[in-house]
């Protein structure tokens, strides 16, 4: 490890190698399967999903095999080493500059044309590779069969079958890529068409002669000049005007003979070379048509695929409800035993009833008002996430989605948004333009996450009435339209189209689920309960000694007056700031009783829980947004935010107080 | 006049083919508000010039020839529009009345020169419908800028006939020969294997205008309609 560590602050990593510490980069196309694999080499958990474009950053893991210490780097998914995109760049960089001992290369085995592009372009790079073909079983059960002896043999590289899901060929995998990081063997040169091979070796004698001091590898180089990649222009013309000169004239003089810009050409080369090597190494290419088609077929069905996809977030919505609903009654019955301290008791041992009844109250409310909303929820998010879906959804609404500026990939942050806004807000990475980012990351700010999902639910789904609850969401969806609109009028700029790999329908594997599901959770038992818990004694005693009351009454023009809320929703609403669930816990904490039709009218539950829908988000999302887009950004957003609640929620008290 | 009226026509019948179904008379007529007699006696006059093939009673559909001269004519009204908006600030309502006169007075040159300094635009201005391709013989428009000071004359004219994948029909295969607009988009496109001579697949096009997803090299791609407006794919019939 501090080899690793050393290597990032003086920019050498070659230098500092010792044969027993070992590095490892995961490459590849998007959505092949990477972070599964990464997770079961390394034991960690990484959240997963079956979208394009969801690891954002690089992730790092250790583990030990056979005697060495093993650092794994889970690099994005990208397509090429052009530098359009940060992801491309970053791996780019890491795989050239920081030379890891050995270059996994996750491949997925339905689509293998494609994928060996990018391994040509690693073998390009002269990368340390080890070809991993992931998802073979899936690729079987569609008829294609791949010949790994010949594959290997035509790329020079070892080749592993794996299925990753199940942990299928993973050993064997380690195993090889050792092999690689010890024994570095020489990667075969993969020639292109002459005319195209003469070209680049031309320039790369350039290159050679002209002792240029980068990293990279002279071929490589000559490729990359010819593709006028401007990163790589830029560096080399620092050092080289002859080789800049010698470049323009090779790619004219290329780009006349082969009739085609220099690009294209070489793109269109390497094509042609994965597609040879993926013709012969097929043994069958009869495609057949299976169960996930059909799936396909309904979901992006010009009718039906509205329905799929509408019925995917009620759905959602629905089964925590309902799950949610029948656990929460069942664990209520089952700690009706915790009684709140005798009123007897409280008069002549305030202190101590205070911290007995909030420590009691907070368990109780966390026990009942959270776990069993937010297990079924998250169970269901990691189902959705892990099957393919949400690439159909982003299909089909993409064009409603371009009437708020987006395309229809926004809509897979948007719909993650629902469990959390900050990995949400981080999604929003799959956006092409920082316009785009910071549109999707504004309406994802107004998608109800979780925490606020367990509000609505606590308050106005219990209290008043399912259909209610539904209706608010209803509300949402429509407010995170419409200031959708207006916010892409006031964000200058152009919209981008959408190109976006539809990923295959998987059976979702039950441990990856239950994984996903448990990791969520589980931030939510250690953080939230025992600060809830400790919290909820101290509000107790604050609001015993009217400590709160200056802090309601100021807030209260805008609570009482414009919302119509009680004078205790002030302090509710900044508890909220910190995690939105504290918006209900607060209330369970300050009347000390989970039963709050007692406290509010139906009408102040749906105003409270609107509000608290809306409002400024909680502080791990403010922070996010911060990071993201920096701090201006944040606090517009924030402040969009506290105004639309505030004109809504007022809008809401006074129509609803006229009909109801 | 015996041309204008023949781009008429041919430029009517492009927009009113959908799917390859045959266009009536009476839709001709309706949209040129012309006679229906004067209409047959126009479509049979096309028929024998090889522009249209023409069923009595039934309706006519272009032939190869007559594709390529609507598109012609459509790609210059469809650009002129573009630049009466975008260029002179000329109101949306009113571009395709002035286009519609200065369309048949447009040299090629001049077209080639309009579509450089718009920018290669892809959908016209007021309904958003696309441009065709030019018929100059190049894979992007990159080739097109770095070619044009050499005098494009030289460069010989596209002898295939290209329309693009947003007007291909669900299940319709084509071959990719003409991508137009910006750097950027024309890359990843490549990267995602949409070189020029591949073969495409239109899958199926979303509802109310969506992307359109395509089979190519083995994988499922979903494109914006702004992108598939975008990719030209070569075809042996008229759809």
């Amino acid at each position: 490890m501090s080899c690793h560590s050393n290597s990032n602050s003086n920019g050498k990593v070659s230098n500092c190698k010792d044969s027993n510490h070992l590095t490892f980069a995961l490459a590849g196309n998007a959505n092949v399967g990477k972070s599964v694999i990464f997770n079961q080499i390394t034991g960690s958990n990484q959240i997963i999903g079956n979208w394009p474009g969801k690891t954002v950053d690089r992730a790092e893991g250790t583990l030990s095999f056979e005697g060495h210490g093993i650092t794994v780097i889970d690099l994005p998914g990208i397509y090429s080493f052009s530098t359009f995109s940060m992801e491309e760049l970053v791996s780019r960089d890491y795989i050239a500059l920081e030379k890891p001992d050995a270059v996994i290369n996750v491949v997925d085995a339905s689509v293998l044309e494609r994928n060996l592009f990018f391994t040509l372009q690693l073998l390009e790079m002269q990368a340390p590779l080890v070809l991993c073909l992931n998802q073979v079983d899936v690729a079987k059960s569609r008829g294609i069969i791949i010949d790994k002896e010949k594959l290997q043999k035509k790329l020079g590289i070892p080749v592993v079958f794996v299925v990753a899901t199940r942990g299928e060929g993973i050993y064997e995998l380690m195993g090889e890529a050792v092999n690689v990081a010890l024994s570095k063997p020489k990667t075969k040169h993969l020639k292109y068409r002459p005319d195209v091979e003469e070209n680049i070796e031309k320039l790369k004698q350039v290159i050679e002669k002209a002792n240029l001091s980068l990293q990279y590898p002279p071929r490589w180089l000559a490729i990359k000049l010819l593709e006028g990649d401007v990163e790589i222009v830029k560096a080399v013309s620092a050092l080289s005007r002859a080789v800049i000169d010698s470049a323009i004239a090779t790619s004219k003089e290329m780009s006349s003979s082969c009739q085609e810009a220099c690009f294209s050409a070489i793109a269109s080369e390497r094509y042609a070379l994965a597609s040879s090597i993926a013709a012969s190494a097929l043994q069958q290419t009869e495609v057949k048509s299976t169960f996930s088609e059909k799936l396909d077929w309904l979901t992006t069905h010009r009718v039906l695929g509205y329905f799929t996809s509408l019925g995917i977030i009620a759905g959602l919505l629905l089964w925590t409800f309902f799950i949610g609903n029948g656990l929460s009654n069942l664990i209520s019955s089952g700690l009706s035993f915790i009684k709140p301290i005798d009123p007897a008791l409280s008069a002549s041992q305030p202190i101590l009833s205070i911290i007995l009844n909030g420590v009691c109250g907070g368990f109780n409310a966390g026990l009942t008002l959270i776990i069993p909303f937010v297990i079924p929820f998250y169970l269901l998010l990691a189902l959705v996430e892990n099957s393919g879906v949400l690439t159909r959804v982003a299909f089909v609404m993409d064009s409603a989605m371009h009437k708020m500026g987006l395309h229809g990939k926004a809509l897979i942050p948007i719909i993650l948004g629902y469990g959390c806004n900050v990995p949400a807000i981080q999604a929003c990475k799959i956006m092409e333009t920082r316009r785009e980012r910071l549109l999707a990351a504004f309406a994802i700010t107004f998608a109800p996450c979780s925490a606020r999902t367990i509000v609505l639910f606590g308050m106005v789904g219990l209290f008043v009435g399912i259909q209610w609850a539904l209706l608010l969401y209803v509300v949402d969806v429509a407010v995170i339209f419409a200031l959708g609109r207006v916010a892409m009028k006031v964000v200058p700029g152009k919209s981008t189209g959408l190109i976006m790999e539809m990923s295959s329908f998987k059976m979702p594997s039950l441990k990856v689920v239950l994984k996903q599901t448990w990791a969520r959770t589980k931030s939510i038992i250690y953080i939230v309960f025992p600060i809830y818990i400790v919290g909820s004694a101290l509000l107790q005693a604050l609001y015993f000694y009217n400590v709160l009351t200056p802090i309601s009454n100021a807030l209260s023009p805008l609570t009482v007056w414009w919302l119509g809320l009680p004078a205790a929703a002030g302090v509710l609403l900044i508890l909220g700031t910190v995690r939105k669930e504290f918006v209900l816990l607060g209330a369970v904490a300050i009347f000390g009783t989970t039963n709050l039709a007692l406290y509010f009218s139906p009408v102040q539950l749906v105003v409270m829980a609107l509000v608290a829908m809306l409002y400024i988000p909680c502080v791990s999302t403010v922070a996010i947004l911060g990071k993201e887009f920096g701090w201006k950004a944040a606090t517009t957003i924030s402040l969009a935010n506290i105004a639309a609640a505030l004109l809504i929620g007022g809008l809401a008290f006074r129509l609803l107080t006229l009909f109801v | 006049m015996e041309q204008k009226t023949t781009q008429d026509y041919l430029k009517t019948i492009y927009n009113l083919a959908k799917n390859g179904d045959l266009v009536s008379t009476t839709e001709i007529s309706q949209k040129l508000e012309v006679a229906p007699a004067s209409v047959t006696e126009m479509l049979k006059k096309l028929s024998d010039d090889d522009y249209i093939k023409y069923e009595p009673y039934k309706g006519c559909i272009l032939t190869i020839k007559g594709l390529r001269e609507a598109q012609k004519v459509t790609r210059k009204h469809r650009l002129l529009e573009r630049f009466l908006a975008d260029t002179l600030h000329i109101g949306k309502d009113k571009v395709h009345k002035e286009a519609c006169q200065m369309e048949h007075a447009l040299s090629d040159e001049a077209e080639e020169s309009l579509c450089r300094l718009l920018k290669h635009p892809d959908t016209c201005a007021d309904d958003g419908k696309t441009i065709p391709a030019c018929d100059l013989p190049f894979s992007n428009c990159e080739e097109c800028i770095k070619l044009h000071n050499q005098g494009l004359e030289e460069v010989g004219r596209r002898n295939k006939n290209l329309i693009s994948i947003r007007e291909l029909k669900d299940g319709k295969f084509g071959k990719i020969s003409f991508i137009r607009g910006e750097h950027k988009i024309l890359r990843r496109l490549l990267d995602m294997g949409l070189t020029p001579g591949t073969k495409i697949k239109v899958v199926k096009v979303a509802p109310m205008d969506g992307p359109v997803e395509v089979a190519v090299r083995g994988s499922k791609l979903a494109l914006g309609q702004d992108i598939a407006c975008n990719v030209f794919v070569e075809v042996e019939q008229p759809s």
